[in-house]
């Protein structure tokens, strides 16, 4: 006598079911990858595309634009007997002393945060004190510095006057200090951001590593460099990240402490993309979405650093 | 007397002709209007939603929508809506403002409604209109541009209006001798020296080569230019101008006349408003033409122009034109300019200019004492491209004066680049 295999078999389940483990994750990702394809993957493209025509973005691009090749490239850079675009080499200039002044966030909300590691009454208020600035508008980061530079009567003058020095024009409106008066005003908030990263990182620093060094008689900054420092990594490489994006970015401030002047003197790619395209008299959408591209480029060697340094911390742990 | 009552009745057969004319119309209209407007300000947008309710009331049938948008977030949405979404009429600006939207065929051609009596009425501004000679919208008002002075300040030191470059050299040096500088202003965003540009250059070249030179057909490293800014620099060197005008926006500049740390404005007559909020009677607040400057040439004005035009995609394009037909009107012409509603001159020939002495002096000015030609303003005239890297160079020259040649080479490769 045979047994049916078929009377013992499980009961019959659907395809979900049986397909259940595979699927779920992907059914969780579907909206977040439904929202970054269609307004980011595919917008990185558009903008390529739209970088290869001459259009004033109004009406219809395959009808009141040009196809130029990479003509707006050629402008961007000075290629192919163009003239450079002088603008286009200040923003340029002026993202890099934000890249690198930008970090300057980094060691400072560091010693911000060793600072206010410390156990005594009513430190949670000064934890929020300080972490304050990063919580208000950057509208309003930028309104507040505008009036503390102000020449005649912002505290920054009458300070610097007492000292008996001014800076000709208001640090604002000097070509020579405005991107520079800028990039101070976003330190603000950035140290902030920088300061609550460590803070929250300085909580899991094993207490027993911090003891057996003490043991051994380190201390001070031999303590916080050999001991503190890399448990700290990975909240540092964190504060880097942002860091970094948050310099390539950094449009808000810029629009609203000098819109780009005295004469574009403060321009940055971010803001250069906005006055060439959205802006009152943006008429030059190819071309923005060229400058788009570059900072685009920019951003990405940047971000594949920052995967490529996941990716390992990953294959270590497995 | 008779030919009073001769005219009278004659006024009477006329309206009722009008009378008539808009019942007949009336009765056509129907559907919806939908109008997309920047008069944001209070006093603007009260005007225009009572004339959307006033024009409403003209037609029963017709249901008229009007959407009101900030000013400066109209200027970035105008090119969504026009495309996606387009209302039956939309604000916007006169001359180059508008060509790249003609150019793209966003912008209906209305020339069918400026027929002859229209086109004499609005003669003023018909050219800043057109494109080929045809008429893509209808302006609705516009402003002088001019010296606004601190009068008292002025007869305290016993001078007077000038009307001469020397004249006005000298009052400026007697005011800088009183530690009064000459005049405020505030560049932070750029448009403010348009309007010294547009003047200095009026004065010294005339109209003609202003309008050739704002349309790129004359080059930046000319002997003209450099003469203008010559002439320019004479009040920079002087110290004429506010310190750190590159910090203010024009509203905070009002100040320092306000205070009598400088005494005179080159502005449009939009300031007078602020002015007289901040308590500036009319014995403290005058109005002078800017002087001459190259002796007997015909002298030309700015005088922006806001518009009215209805879009290619509009649905209800018979009603729009009403619409535009009786924005440009005379009688609502005196009614939305006058002093308690826009504060501006009407377009119309045919209309009454407000009470006020400013709308007097400029009415006049613009209508007797500008021979040379109006302009509507460095940023409407000049392509956006030139206009953009224009006033950055003048806000600049403001500033380092010795940087001319720098700044002169470059507004000659904008010009060269984007012809």
């Amino acid at each position: 006598m045979t047994i049916s295999t078929d009377s013992y078999s499980q009961p019959k389940r659907g395809w979900y079911r049986r397909n259940e483990i595979a699927i779920t994750p992907w059914l969780f990702l579907a909206p977040g990858l439904l929202f970054f394809f269609v307004y980011v993957v595919a917008p990185i493209w558009q903008s390529f595309g739209l970088s290869l025509y001459d259009w004033n973005g109004l009406g219809d691009v395959s009808t009141n634009g040009t196809y130029v090749g990479l003509e707006n490239y050629n402008k961007l850079f000075g290629l192919n007997g163009e003239r450079a675009d002088r603008n286009f080499q200040i923003s340029l200039w002026n993202n890099l002393r934000w890249l690198v002044l930008y970090l300057l966030a980094i060691p400072a909300g560091l010693m911000i945060a060793l600072f206010l590691n410390q156990n005594v009454r009513g430190i949670r208020l000064y934890k929020s004190l300080f972490f304050f600035p990063f919580v208000i508008s950057q509208v309003v980061v930028g309104l507040v510095f505008t009036w503390f530079y102000m020449p005649n009567n912002g505290l920054f003058t009458v300070i610097t006057n007492l000292f008996g020095f001014q800076i000709p024009g208001g640090v604002l409106g000097n070509p020579n200090t405005a991107t520079y008066g800028i990039i101070i005003a976003g330190l603000w908030p950035q140290t902030a951001y920088c300061m609550i990263l460590y803070l929250t990182g300085l909580n899991a620093v094993d207490p027993e590593q911090v003891e057996a060094a003490r043991l051994d008689g380190a201390k001070g900054r031999k303590m916080l460099w050999y001991v503190i420092l890399p448990q700290l990594k990975p909240a540092t490489f964190l504060a880097f990240v942002v860091t970094i994006i948050g310099a390539l970015r950094s449009f808000d401030l810029v629009s609203i402490m000098t819109n780009g002047g005295p004469f574009g003197s403060t321009r940055v790619l971010s803001f250069y993309v906005f006055e060439k395209s959205l802006s009152e008299r943006g008429l030059e959408y190819g071309y923005a979405a060229a400058v788009a591209v570059v900072l685009f480029v920019i951003m990405l060697v940047f971000i594949s650093y920052f995967l490529w340094v996941m990716y390992q911390e990953e294959k270590a742990a497995r | 007397m008779n030919s009073v009552f001769k005219t009278s009745f004659a006024a009477l057969v006329a309206a009722g002709i009008v009378a008539s004319a808009t019942t007949a119309t009336a009765q056509s209209l129907t559907g919806d209007l939908v109008i997309f407007s920047d008069m944001h300000d209070p006093a603007p947008r009260a005007v225009m939603e009572d004339m959307a309710a006033r024009f409403g009331e003209m037609h029963p049938d017709l249901n008229v929508e009007v959407t009101i948008i900030d000013r400066e977030a109209y200027k970035t949405q105008i090119r969504n809506f026009l495309t996606a979404d387009a209302p039956d009429v939309a604000n916007w600006y006169a001359a180059n403002r508008m060509l790249p939207y003609v150019e793209a065929g966003l912008f209906e051609d209305v020339s069918d409604i400026w027929d002859e009596q229209m086109s004499e009425e609005l003669a003023s501004t018909k050219g800043a209109l057109s494109v080929d000679d045809a008429q893509y919208g209808v302006p609705y008002t516009y402003y002088q541009w001019g010296v606004y002075y601190r009068k008292d300040i002025f007869e305290d030191l016993g001078l007077s209006e000038p009307t001469t470059w020397e004249e006005e050299l000298a009052n400026c040096q007697a005011l800088l001798d009183n530690g009064i500088k000459c005049y405020t202003i505030g560049t932070r965003f750029l448009w403010t020296t348009g309007g010294w540009f547009d003047y200095m250059n009026m004065r010294t070249n005339g109209y003609e080569f202003h309008a050739r030179l704002t349309n790129g057909e004359e080059s930046w490293l000319s002997d003209e230019v450099r003469a203008t800014f010559a002439n320019w620099r004479q009040l920079i060197d002087m110290g004429a101008f506010i310190d750190d005008h590159q910090n203010y926006d024009w509203q905070e500049a009002l100040p320092f006349m306000v205070n009598g740390q400088a005494a005179s404005y080159l502005m449009g007559n939009f300031a007078v408003a602020p002015m007289r909020e901040a308590g500036m009677n009319d014995d403290m607040l005058d109005f002078y033409q800017f002087v001459e400057i190259t002796p007997d040439l015909p002298r030309g004005e700015d005088a922006p122009t806001d518009t009215f035009h209805i879009p290619t995609g509009a649905t209800n394009k018979e009603a729009a034109r009403e619409f535009l037909k009786f924005v440009v009107s005379a009688e609502n012409q005196t009614l939305i300019n006058n002093g308690d509603n826009l504060g501006q001159l009407p377009v119309n020939s045919a209309s009454t200019v407000g009470e006020d002495k400013f709308l007097q002096e400029g009415f006049d000015m613009l209508s007797n004492r500008a021979p040379g030609g109006i302009a509507q303003f460095f940023d409407r005239d000049a392509p956006a491209e030139m206009a953009v890297a224009g006033m950055e160079g003048f806000q600049e020259f403001m500033v380092f004066p010795d940087n001319l040649e720098d700044i002169l080479q470059r507004l000659e490769n904008t010009r060269l680049d984007s012809q």
